[in-house]
């Protein structure tokens, strides 16, 4: 079974990853994208805390993810892969074609970010970088949780929903 | 964890830790005892920074979560790995905070027995395998 979702959020591993996504998914493994936490056995072990025991958790670097895509692919349950922020998923796409789907489910406020939704702030180096994934053929929306609706990019482009 | 009078940080998801500590002080006249944190509008830097002035502020070294997994519990166990006095209770209930602001202190016993106190307060009616009305 492929991973089912391609996720940027930037609080990783969290409640609406495993409770919200991981219900309606039927999540069996998480693979989390992160060159920082996965250079830190710590942190490694503080997200693996995170994660509900019926759950697999996987830390990759930008690099090694790329190469266990196919082995992601081939598991038997469903999967989601979270990257904290936009230009390291917009990384992925570029190394791993198969990607189709990027959701954005969480980009919070930081100076120099501005509202499009109240779970998505934007810099125009993330507009530039999301506006980079779609032209690689890639859908891009914003969706927080499985039961709400899905925001197509050039809502969020264009400044959020009217 | 401290010997001396409690006080902790109730954090977690929207309005949890304002309604619990709304409850505290309802039946028991000691909301004073938290401080409240929610992860609204926070990435997980923004969380852990929330939490960190609130221990400050209010004098605490416990915080009380909503959810094992959630961003909030994470958040907390990145401060208790970087300050051990520090101490971290996952799935947070009105029994448990409820026993922890009567107590006397917020030792580890102390916490011990707030978290064994929720757990007691878990009762299902009927319980598995008795008939049920409906």
């Amino acid at each position: 079974m492929p991973i089912e979702c391609f996720r940027v959020d930037d609080r990783l591993v969290h409640g609406q990853v495993v409770v919200g996504w991981g219900q309606s998914l039927r999540l069996g493994f998480i693979v989390l994208v992160d060159d920082t936490v996965a250079a830190n056995d710590w942190e490694c072990e503080l997200y693996s805390m995170g994660t509900p025991p019926e759950m697999t958790l996987f830390v990759e670097t930008t690099d090694s993810v790329v190469l266990r895509l196919p082995e992601f692919d081939a598991r038997a349950d469903a999967g989601m892969l979270l990257t904290a922020d936009i230009p390291t998923m917009g990384r992925l796409v570029q190394s791993a074609p198969r990607i189709r789907a990027v959701n954005i489910g969480g980009v919070h406020h930081r100076i120099g970010r501005t509202w499009r939704l109240p779970y998505v702030f934007l810099s125009p180096e993330d507009d530039a970088a999301l506006a980079a994934i779609a032209s690689c053929g890639v859908r891009v929306t914003a969706q927080d949780l499985p039961g709400a609706d899905e925001v197509p990019l050039e809502a969020l482009l264009s400044g959020g929903p009217a | 964890m401290s010997s001396g009078p409690p006080r902790a940080v109730v954090a977690g998801h929207a309005g949890f830790a304002a309604a619990l500590i709304e409850l505290v002080g309802c039946v028991a006249g000691r909301a004073d005892v938290f401080r409240a944190v929610t992860n609204e509008g926070c990435d997980s830097r923004g969380v852990e920074e929330a939490l960190r002035v609130a221990l400050r502020e209010h004098g605490a070294s416990v915080v009380f979560t909503d959810l094992p997994a959630g961003s909030v519990a994470i958040a907390a166990r990145r401060i208790a790995h970087s300050d051990p006095s520090v101490a971290v209770v996952t799935g947070a209930s009105a029994a448990m905070l409820l026993d922890f602001a009567l107590g006397d202190d917020a030792s580890a016993e102390a916490l011990g027995r707030a978290a064994a106190r929720a757990r007691d307060a878990i009762v299902v009616h009927p319980a598995s395998g008795a008939p049920r009305a409906d």
